[in-house]
């Protein structure tokens, strides 16, 4: 279960990190919104790693 | 102008200072040279790691494709290039630490039991390595004459910067590298923000109004175009830079010198944040296009340079060369390290198998300067050819990609024969492809233009994995059956 659980939230950064949202307006941060989305998924991508990292590391302390 | 020069000058100093003292007390043995004896904590792994990311390319190339580019050039803080390490990365580590492997060469030699396999991968890594330091060295050049306002030689400048790294290399080994990376990333952060930031609120009163001026002046400049850089070109471009970033010997022999596997995942997953620094270039890149619209061609890499040099006092200037320089020399120390340590152990003695492991700690050292000879040569008088060979190199070590993480795998499904087989087919294409500088429309003028549009590295991948995999099954049945061995022999003999 937690296995699956380390596979899915390692892996929906690559979801992010392959889409492109190709728009200009809205600006989010004072940045264009294809500049945003691209610079909002670094930060996610970080958040969705360090929660597998810290799944990762907790299944290998149990066993 | 004075005091930039005494800046420039100070740092370098101090770099080489660091890059000494990191020498061990005793005579040091390969393993500790090349891998740091496998100890690095976190903090050292995350600026070695950081350290070749952020190469001259980024600094110089990242303004410079922002002020070219305009939007696509997000590419270049992708984060798939952290996902695809924080997943390899730990298994590597472990087979490598288990099998007291030092080279990329070594993990792929011993993966797949075949001495010729190490020697190819030695070679794609070694050519792939020599035009990548070429790139730093030409950068230095660019740094130097830029932020001393023309008062130092480049050529000079350049010369002295390889002696420099070669003796810190050859005394230090990676400990060198490791101690200039400290000083490198602290310099290159500072320098970043601070540009990123004040430029914008300089010239525009702020970030949002810099990209609406821009918005205003070149409509769909900020986007990904239809044709060109499309989204199917930033994707396939995105694929090959993630898959191939951790191929580079230097890189997939830093990350050896970690002290666990969980320091390499942790430092994956923060790297992406890390990345948030490259988001600060394009600012500078688009208030430079904006400020200073007439760079042409390759001038447009002097984007950075030439907006500060605008703006600023010459010391400030002087800091952020000293930031360049710094950016340039490390990733030059550890391409040194890498590329001395495969050719002694994974080239020289492939070739002169009876040489011993002392010789060959010794051999290393040698190999370090002679590497650093060749590539100043390249950098005076490589010319064209070695930028070709620099497109070229990404892709290269891009092939040594499928057969690595076929042999991660419990079962490995290709062979040692399906995997040379594989990388040559892959490497091959590229110099093809390259040589006749090649797009996929050359091969398929009737296909849609997101295919078009694909990173051509991608071709060769598929090139590679298909024979790989043909190759593999094919030997895999020949070996199990004799008996068509047999008659194909006869064949060949008839």
């Amino acid at each position: 279960m937690v296995k699956i659980l380390i596979w899915i939230l390692g892996l929906i950064p690559v979801f992010g990190a392959f889409t492109v949202v190709n728009r200009i307006h809205p600006y989010i941060f004072g940045l264009p919104l294809i500049v945003f989305w691209a610079t909002a998924w670094l930060i996610l991508t970080s958040v969705f790693l360090s929660i597998t990292n810290y799944l990762i590391d907790r299944q290998e302390e149990s066993k | 102008m004075n005091s930039a020069i005494f800046i420039l000058i100070g740092t370098f100093l101090i770099a080489f200072y660091l890059g000494i003292r990191a020498r061990k007390g005793q005579e040091m043995q390969l393993e500790e040279w090349a891998v740091g004896g496998r100890n690095f904590g976190p903090i050292i792994m995350f600026v070695l790691m950081a350290g070749e990311i952020f190469t001259t390319y980024v600094f110089l190339g990242g303004s410079g494709g922002a002020y070219r580019m305009g939007g696509p050039i997000i590419y270049i803080f992708n984060a798939f290039c952290y996902i695809v390490p924080f997943w390899i990365l730990p298994p590597i580590w472990r087979y490598a630490k288990e099998h007291r492997v030092l080279t990329q060469s070594d993990f792929f030699s011993k993966k797949y039991d075949s001495k010729p396999l190490g020697l190819l991968v030695a070679i794609v890594g070694v050519v792939s390595m020599i035009p990548y330091i070429v790139l730093q060295l030409k950068g230095l050049k660019i740094i130097v004459s830029e932020a001393s306002y023309g008062a130092i030689s480049p050529n000079l400048a350049v010369c002295i910067g390889v002696i420099a790294v070669t003796i810190f290399v050859s005394l230090s080994g990676i400990h060198g590298s490791a101690s200039t990376a400290i000083l490198k990333d602290i310099l290159l952060l500072v320098v970043i923000l601070f540009l990123g930031i004040y430029l914008p609120y300089h010239y525009h009163g702020g970030i949002k109004p810099m990209f609406e001026t821009l918005d205003a002046a070149k409509p769909e400049f900020l986007l990904m175009p239809k044709e060109g850089y499309s989204i199917s070109w930033y994707i396939s471009t995105c694929i090959t830079i993630g898959l191939g970033q951790y191929m580079w010997p230097q890189c997939f022999g830093a990350s050896l010198s970690s002290k666990d596997e969980r320091t390499l995942r942790k430092n994956a997953a923060i790297l992406p944040l890390y990345q948030i620094v490259l988001v600060f270039i394009l600012f500078i890149g688009f208030t430079a296009l904006l400020q200073i619209p007439n760079l042409q061609g390759a001038n447009t890499d002097l984007a950075l340079f030439k907006i500060a040099k605008a703006t600023f006092d010459p010391w400030v200037v002087g800091v952020i060369g000293a930031a360049g320089i710094l950016t340039a020399l490390v990733p030059c120390s550890m391409l040194l390290l890498t590329s001395s340590t495969i050719l002694s152990k994974n080239i020289y003695k492939a070739l002169k198998p009876d040489t011993t492991d002392k010789q060959i700690g010794r051999l290393t050292r040698v190999f370090v300067p002679i590497v650093a000879l060749v590539a100043l040569f390249f950098t005076f008088y490589g010319g064209e050819s070695i930028i070709a060979l620099l497109i070229m190199a990404y892709s290269f070590v891009l092939q040594l990609f499928p057969p690595l993480l076929c042999s991660l795998w419990k079962r490995n499904p290709v062979n040692k024969a399906g995997a040379s087989a594989g990388i040559i087919a892959g490497v091959i294409t590229v110099a093809y492809v390259t040589i006749t500088s090649a797009t996929m429309g050359t091969f398929f003028p009737q296909a849609p233009q997101s295919i078009k549009d694909l990173d051509i590295g991608i071709a060769a991948l598929i090139i590679n994995i298909v024979i790989m995999f043909t190759v593999s099954t094919i030997t895999h049945i020949v070996q199990k059956n004799p008996q068509i061995d047999k008659e194909s022999n006869f064949k060949k003999t008839v």
